[in-house]
């Protein structure tokens, strides 16, 4: 049987504001345990909360960003249940008057083709802290520094209808969260995790069937496995004849397998209420038009920019918009080295490659977009063969030397452009030569007249000392045995 | 000395007759000798006290003084103290000190007051009667003398027996169904609940948070606008407080009643009202009418439906408010849990009371799947129609009058098995605090040797005036002096 996969997702959001949503205590990562957690946070008796303003502007940025509705008039609740790193006994969020109404983002597909994807809402809530089970004999540990750091959790339609796609947006929300500063977009920090809603129906049928949630996905690789995995597991089950459960699944991305975490039947009853400390949140007109003055470019009219601005095509100006960091490097490179499309080659070839090979993101890299744009120049002015900039580029990325110059001199990378010179050693290397001038000067296939050509190409380099310039060799090797 | 209000004793240390200390140590010595026969205090801090004492004698000589400075008073144990244990009347937080004080109680601290400790109080504020508490009952100075042991009113029993019995001039309280109004009216001593979000909540443990509303206890009508003049006003700790001047409560004391209109809510004087109460409230309603004041009847017609709307919306915020208390990080933890799901019900089991158990599986019920909008919802919306009797009772009178509670004190032990009868004990007071207006309670006579109460209800932020109707009553009676045998 062929199958239709439909999925949804909710993300949640961690929203990079200096305090928590509700507290003054600070929501840096990494500190020692419970040293960010305040009485509030602790949910010590007769505390309060206080709303943190600029948690309600991101979220309102954020509604801009994937063109939803701001409600004017939100409500918090609680959702009650008891776990040790949830310490009021409830987590303070939004249900019935989210903040961020329907809304949606369009995704760009490996097939060339452009998919909307449908928002069902955003809303504002409070993390939890964590429990720490390991170093802890018989018991666990409580870190409540977390607790009470912003989200926002978006929540999508079942729009998506592969791994594919699911991915596909997971990056372009990772790329809109980071490109308006809302979120530091550090995954393996869980700045952003993901629960993927999966079901399976026969193709072409309009009934939807059971899902299943896989909760806290923290990569998108795990994500794209997770979905492989549970299709996989959904389609095994219904071609048995089985039925799927409505379950909650925990994935295991290290050993690619998923346990039931609970089932239907064992889901709490949330008892949600309106949060009486807290008064519904009234955003107003200037509210919402001071967050839109604050947005930044986002990523598809950055895209739009990249194709009519540097002339790049469709998808080296997808690759370069989507992350902010990455679309900014590029921007200085270019600029500065006035060849947009070489810059691209680049950036996607010998800068990407490096960046993968020690895990590191373009805020580390050791070099700067104007270094590589000084490095393109001396490409496209004949200064240097595409041999000799690698060269550069490892140099500059070791700290050998900061100065693109410095190291074309430092190292003879400057090539031979000297006509004169060059065709007097093509004179010598050809007249030493004289059977395989004979060859080629008889050989009618084209084909086989190029490979030729590459024959003459070594004993002129050798003859350069491998500076001179191959694209000149090639012209005035074709010139003389021809000619 | 014990007998001077809060202003006559900021007048006698300000003329320097009596020092902080000693002030302090009468009190003290009171309480060590008296208590024992109410138990009104669950903590006494002695040594605190007279090192504040002595820090506001100090602060007098310096010329920096307030109306409060050196003045004695008490906070019932619900307002978080720094560094003095609050417990809040139960077993659950025994030991608990809070490292930081509620802004009511940083107020005080702020104004040179002089606190002598934390005063009983029904269990998590849920009661009548004072006797929730896990620290024991509380027992009225009144009655004693006959050899009766009678409830004190409730939750704010500790602190309502302790200013009748001259153990403080002044306490804090809190009211969230009546639990200010109610003791005041049992123990004959004058006590307001002001406007919810008059008064910061934050510190304050939280019962309801809709509806517990911080307020004053205090013999005379003056003593309560001084306290309420150090309470009052907006906190940024507190979301729901509100943010809105405060005036000085004692410079309107003495207007003149002349022209007062007050209405009377004939669903509070049907003929289920006791004869004998009905006659001390309209006595009292007379020498309003002497002081130039107008009388009229007024109709509250949902006001029959606070009780049940009470009872669902109070315990199901409750039920969320108290979760917190797990055993994980503070109070009472239960011994040698076998896993998570014993070390909370072990630890919620052992450490709360009956009444608070009850109060949470109510709310806990009314809140599940499929009883949420016939129990929450329909409470909520039987809430508003409250609030627009009230709105529409305050286009016609200043003021409304009715009994504060439908009978005097009772025998400790009469009503605690029957949760249904103690809940009626609120059933003239549970309806302001749905609407959130302010109410104060007076008191206006005897009944059989037992004080009862005239209760005072105003528009939102009416404090000033209430407190200047309440004044004004005390100039030409003196049920509010009278005190216990």
């Amino acid at each position: 049987m062929q199958w239709d996969i439909v999925i949804g997702l909710e993300i949640h959001v961690q929203l990079a504001t200096k305090t928590k949503i509700f507290s003054g205590s600070s929501t840096a990562y990494g500190a020692e345990p419970n040293t960010q957690a305040n009485a509030v946070d602790l949910a010590m008796p007769g505390t309060l909360p206080v709303p943190n303003e600029q948690a309600f502007r991101y979220a309102v940025m954020f509604g801009l960003a994937v063109n939803s509705e701001i409600e004017r008039r939100s409500v918090f609740e609680r959702k009650n249940y008891f776990y040790p790193d949830l310490p009021k006994g409830y987590q303070t969020t939004q249900l019935e008057r989210p903040i961020v109404g329907p809304g949606y983002v369009d995704i760009d597909l490996a097939n060339g083709e452009s998919k909307r994807v449908r928002i069902h809402h955003a809303h504002l809530e409070e993390d939890a802290g964590k429990s720490l089970h390991e170093d802890f004999h018989g018991m666990t540990g409580v870190d409540l520094n977390r607790a009470g750091t912003p989200l926002i959790e978006v929540v999508t339609e079942p729009d998506m209808n592969s791994a594919e796609e699911a991915v596909a947006f997971a990056k372009k929300l990772h790329s809109i969260v980071t490109s308006l500063g809302i979120c530091d977009g550090d995954m393996s920090q869980g700045s952003m995790r993901f629960d993927v809603n999966i079901s399976l129906k026969p193709k072409g049928s309009d009934t939807l069937g059971t899902r299943t949630e896989t909760k806290n996905l923290n990569s998108f690789r795990f994500m794209e496995q997770a979905i492989a995995h549970e299709v996989e597991r959904q389609m095994d089950i219904l071609e048995d004849g089985g039925v799927i459960e409505q379950e909650t699944r925990l994935y295991n991305g290290d050993r690619d397998e998923s346990r039931s975490m609970r089932t239907k039947e064992e889901a709490n009853d949330y008892r949600y209420f309106p949060c009486p400390d807290l008064l519904p949140v009234e955003i107003d007109d200037t509210f919402i038009e001071d967050a839109r003055s604050r947005l930044p470019e986002l990523p598809d009219a950055r895209k739009t920019r990249f194709k009519d601005q540097y002339g790049l095509n469709d998808y080296d100006a997808g690759l370069l918009s989507g992350d902010a960091k990455l679309a900014s490097f590029f921007e200085e490179a270019a600029s500065h080295g006035k060849d947009a499309k070489l810059t691209a080659n680049w950036i996607q070839g010998e800068f990407s490659a490096r960046l993968n090979a020690e895990e590191k993101t373009v805020a580390d890299s050791p070099i700067t977009g104007a270094q590589l744009g000084d490095m393109i120049i001396r490409i496209s002015d004949n200064t240097i063969s595409s041999a000799g900039a690698k060269k550069v580029f490892d140099a500059l990325w070791t700290g050998e030397n900061d100065n693109v110059d410095a190291i074309i001199d430092a190292k003879g990378l400057k090539q031979v452009s000297d006509t004169g010179a060059l065709e007097k050693m093509v004179d010598e290397v050809l007249a030493g030569m004289p059977d395989q001038v004979a060859q080629f000067q008889n050989e009618e296939d084209p084909k086989k007249r190029k490979k030729m050509l590459g024959g003459f190409m070594g004993p002129l380099m050798k003859a350069s000392k491998g500076q001179g310039n191959p694209k000149l060799f090639n012209e005035i090797l074709l010139k003389k045995l021809e000619g | 000395m014990h007998n001077k209000s809060v202003a006559e004793l900021s007048r006698e240390l300000d003329s320097g007759k009596v020092s902080s200390v000693e002030l302090t140590q009468d009190f003290l010595s009171r309480i060590k000798q008296e208590d024992s026969k109410y138990n009104s205090f669950i903590t006494v801090t002695e040594e605190q006290a007279l090192a504040d004492a002595r820090s506001a004698d100090e602060q007098r000589a310096a010329g920096n003084a307030t109306p409060w400075t050196g003045v004695p008073f008490a906070h019932k144990d619900i307002f978080c103290t720094n560094g003095v244990r609050t417990t809040c009347g139960s077993k659950m937080l025994e030991n608990f000190v809070p490292p930081y004080d509620a802004t009511v109680t940083e107020n005080f601290r702020k104004a040179g007051a002089v606190s002598l400790g934390k005063t009983n109080m029904d269990e998590f504020a849920m009661g009548s009667s004072n006797e929730s508490s896990h620290f024991g009952a509380v027992t009225n100075p009144w009655g004693l003398s006959k050899g009766e042991k009678r409830v004190p009113g409730g939750s704010s029993g500790g602190s309502a027996a302790a200013v009748a019995a001259r153990l403080v001039p002044a306490a804090t309280a809190t009211d969230t169904g009546g639990s200010i109004r109610q003791p005041a009216a049992l123990c004959g001593v004058t006590g307001l609940k002001p406007t919810y979000g008059r008064v910061s909540r934050y510190g304050m443990i939280a019962f309801a948070s809709s509806l517990d509303q911080g307020g004053t206890m205090a013999r005379t009508a003056e003593d309560n606008a001084l306290m309420l003049n150090v309470m009052a006003g907006f906190d940024p700790k507190d979301s729901t407080s509100l943010d809105r001047a405060v005036p000085d409560y004692t410079a309107t004391l003495n207007e003149p009643l002349k022209g007062l209109r007050i209405g009377l809510p004939k669903e509070y004087f049907s003929d289920q009202l006791s004869p004998a109460m009905e006659e001390q409230v309209r006595a009292a309603i007379r020498e309003y009418e002497k002081l130039g004041a107008t009388v009229k009847e007024v109709s509250l017609p949902n006001a029959k439906l606070a009780i049940a709307a009470y009872y669902v919306i109070a315990p199901a915020e409750a039920s969320a408010n108290l979760s917190r208390f797990d055993g994980v990080r503070y109070g009472y933890r239960c011994e040698e849990p076998k896993d998570l799901l014993d070390l909370y019900t072990r630890t919620r089991a052992e450490g709360f009371g009956t009444e608070v158990k009850r109060r949470i599986l109510v709310g806990t019920y009314a809140l599940s799947a499929g009883y949420f909008d016939a129990y929450y919802l329909k409470a909520q919306k039987v809430r508003r129609l409250i609030q627009q009797d009230f709105i529409n009772a305050f286009k016609e009178v200043d003021v409304l009058m009715s009994p504060t509670s439908p009978s005097p004190a009772f025998i400790q032990g009469e009503k605690t098995n029957d949760p249904v009868t103690m809940y009626l004990e609120d059933i003239f007071t549970i309806a302001i605090n749905l609407a959130g207006v302010p109410a104060m309670s007076v008191p206006a006579g005897f009944i059989d040797g037992l004080p009862v109460g005239l209760q005072i209800i105003g528009d939102y932020f009416s404090e000033a005036r209430l407190l200047n109707a309440a004044h004004q009553f005390q100039q030409v009676t003196d049920w509010h002096q009278r005190e216990p045998q």
